[in-house]
């Protein structure tokens, strides 16, 4: 018999399971994976660069193409951080409408994830199901920003506007017949907040239909459980964070421990897996649909009964409105500085740390007091996680690996800057 | 909250007295500096005491400190000269100098306690040498290991005893570390298809770089310490 070596292979990065442009570098034993040296930088565009030569509100756009299946959550974390040096926090009805959206953000994120992880070992349909529930979600970023996806919502100092009483609509057109067009719209007739309301009402039927699709299906189960198990003393030693800690057993939701927002005030669980392999992260991230559809809930009906300002009144930091403008002399200066200049940040450093959907996204400020930021760090959750890829992969088969890139839900825009 | 927090600082003064030296921080957050020759200690006992129990590293990043307070704009003075928005620096992509400032090159830690529900941050200075060197903390927690390769790609920090001390950001065969201070923003060289070579080859770039906004500090009394106490009064 001949003797059989080891061998390396090039997976990506032009892949459809590599999500994105992840390179791996794969040292195999047969079909055996030895180890796995995973090449990133290929999306890099050094945001944090960019940032530092630009005032802060310009880079608020810059963080929703971080991560760009979680928009609204990366700019989060980094208006939080503007805030905690300004020494400011959004009024009220901003936290709720912030900590909304972050919901709406985690389930996008979580059902683009559901989505390929299904389609990348073998669950075609699930992709089919997962986009048909995003563009309603989609939709609700259009409406209150005119974007779907690049939203450039959050600003420090509260959100850029009040939501708004009307949905768009969709028209008739040679490929949308008159019947289709009424079909869609009549969801669409009320207030932004009415088409949340009813697609909350919806949503935990569809993630049943997720649920039987998958969480008993023996192929699904073949593919995902106890491949990659992770310990939870591991877990915290590689840095995990987000559903990769908590499928691994560890309680840990920023949410919860460290509240932010008005999360404190919010009525839900976090769920925890038990073995850490992939079947449970998916588990988590499933039930983590469910919860955030109850906060969900929880927001719409505070927003209903409680009308008030979603920008602070400073405008120091928030430029005047254009009617104010008009006839104060005042209010244009502030705007011309504002527009000119930016707003200058008292020196110092801070650290501003979200539950973003994929895990911990933390932003770290460094201001010498200038309009600029003098150095932006973004830690990124998917970064610490892809760097665990070999150790996560190691032993399993070659088939295994593409379940292994599902189960991090990685995205290159956050783990490349 | 801000109880604990100054428990936490007082249990890390006392156990590692002129180890450490604390930051004041505006933002309710404990930041540390630390010699670099005495990272290791201080870190392995941070991790392992369980009055501390920093058993998770979030994030290690470098910092330049080089322009650090200098702004492109003067506004203190008058304004007789008028203006300019000219601003020029020259570029340097490998610096060669033998000697750094010692407070140039910093690296920064961000660790979390989950069983005491705490963030600390640690900073050392990383020394004079060209290269910085500063030992690598991998061994003590594992996730440094991107962060460290990270902040060598994009700062020239060496971390002694590092496992693997790769670039990972930046393309095969990149010159220089991009986000020193005297690195230009929009970088050194582009890439053009050599219809000759039948291949993408680099040449020097050929835009100019542009300031849209000047960099300007202001000296902004809502953020005095002094005065802010004075005018409640």
């Amino acid at each position: 018999m001949s003797e059989i070596h080891s061998y390396t292979m090039n997976f990506g990065p032009q892949h459809p399971a590599a999500h994105g442009v992840l390179r791996l570098v794969l040292e195999m034993d047969g079909e055996t994976i030895q180890r796995a040296d995973p090449h990133v930088g290929l999306l890099h565009r050094g945001t944090e660069k960019l940032a530092e030569s630009k005032p802060f509100n310009q880079s608020i756009g810059y963080m929703d193409r971080l991560d760009y299946v979680s928009m609204m959550a990366n700019e989060h974390g980094y208006v939080m951080a503007i805030e905690k040096l300004l020494g400011i926090e959004a009024p009220i009805r901003a936290q709720y409408i912030r900590v909304m959206f972050d919901e709406i953000t985690r389930i996008l994120n979580h059902l683009m994830w559901l989505g390929a992880h299904g389609l990348d070992i073998g669950a075609m349909t699930m992709f089919l199901y997962c986009f048909r529930e995003r563009e309603d979600l989609m939709d609700t970023y259009e409406a209150v920003s005119g974007t779907r996806m690049h939203a450039t919502y959050y600003r420090p100092g509260g959100v850029f506007r009040d939501l708004p009483d009307s949905m768009p609509k969709y028209q008739e057109s040679k490929f949308r017949s008159k019947q289709d067009v009424d079909r869609l719209n009549s969801i669409r007739d009320g207030s932004l907040l009415d088409f949340i309301e009813a697609f909350t009402d919806k949503f935990p039927g569809c993630v049943d239909e997720y649920e039987t699709l998958l969480t008993d299906n023996r192929i699904w189960k073949q593919r995902t459980v106890n491949i990659a198990v992770v310990s939870p003393e591991r877990a915290m030693q590689l840095g995990f964070s987000g559903p990769m800690l908590r499928g691994s057993g560890v309680e840990w939701d920023l949410r919860k421990k460290q509240p932010y927002e008005v999360y404190d005030q919010m009525d839900f669980d976090i769920p925890v897996g038990t073995n850490g392999d992939c079947y449970d992260r998916y588990l988590v991230r499933v039930e983590e649909m469910r919860q955030s559809n109850r906060i969900i809930q929880q927001c719409v009906e505070w927003l209903r009964a409680n009308p008030g300002p979603v920008m602070l009144d400073d405008h120091k930091v928030i430029p005047p409105t254009r009617v104010e403008m008009k006839d104060d002399m005042e209010s244009l200066i502030h705007h011309f500085k504002l527009f000119t200049e930016g707003y200058c940040v008292p020196e110092g450093e801070a650290y501003a740390a979200v539950e973003h959907p994929k895990g911990e996204f933390g932003v770290y400020i460094v201001s010498d007091g200038a309009n600029k930021p003098y150095r932006v760090k973004i830690r990124a959750p998917g970064f610490a996680h892809l760097s665990a890829m070999s150790e996560m992969v190691e032993g399993h088969m070659l088939a295994d690996v593409v379940a292994v890139i599902g189960t991090q839900d990685i995205v290159f825009g956050e783990v490349d800057r | 909250m801000t109880d604990r927090h100054e428990t936490l600082a007082a249990r890390i003064d006392e156990r590692f007295g002129e180890q450490v030296t604390r930051v004041a921080s505006t933002c309710r957050e404990l930041t540390y500096e630390v010699e670099k020759d005495d990272l290791a200690t201080v870190a392995t006992a941070l991790r392992n005491e369980p009055e501390f129990g920093f058993e998770m590293l979030m994030d290690v990043c470098g910092v330049d400190y080089l322009n650090y307070g200098e702004d492109e704009w003067t506004t203190t003075s008058a304004t007789e000269s008028g203006f300019s928005r000219g601003v020029q620096r020259e570029p340097v992509l490998l610096d060669e100098a033998d000697e750094f400032d010692a407070r140039r090159f910093a690296v920064v830690y961000h660790l979390l306690s989950l069983r005491h529900n705490a963030r600390l941050r640690l900073r050392i200075f990383a020394g004079t040498t060209n290269p910085p060197v500063v030992r690598s903390v991998v061994d003590i927690w594992n996730s440094a290991n991107w962060f460290e390769r990270e902040a060598f790609d994009l700062y020239g920090i060496l971390f002694e005893g590092h496992p693997d001390l790769r670039r990972i950001l930046t393309d095969y065969g990149f010159i220089g570390h991009p986000f020193r201070k005297d690195f230009p923003l929009m970088g050194a060289v582009e890439v053009t298809y050599d219809e000759q070579k039948g291949r993408v080859a680099y040449q020097p770039v050929s835009i100019e770089e542009r300031t849209l906004v000047p960099r300007v500090i202001r000296d902004d009394n809502r953020y005095d310490e002094q005065l802010r106490g004075t005018s409640d009064e």
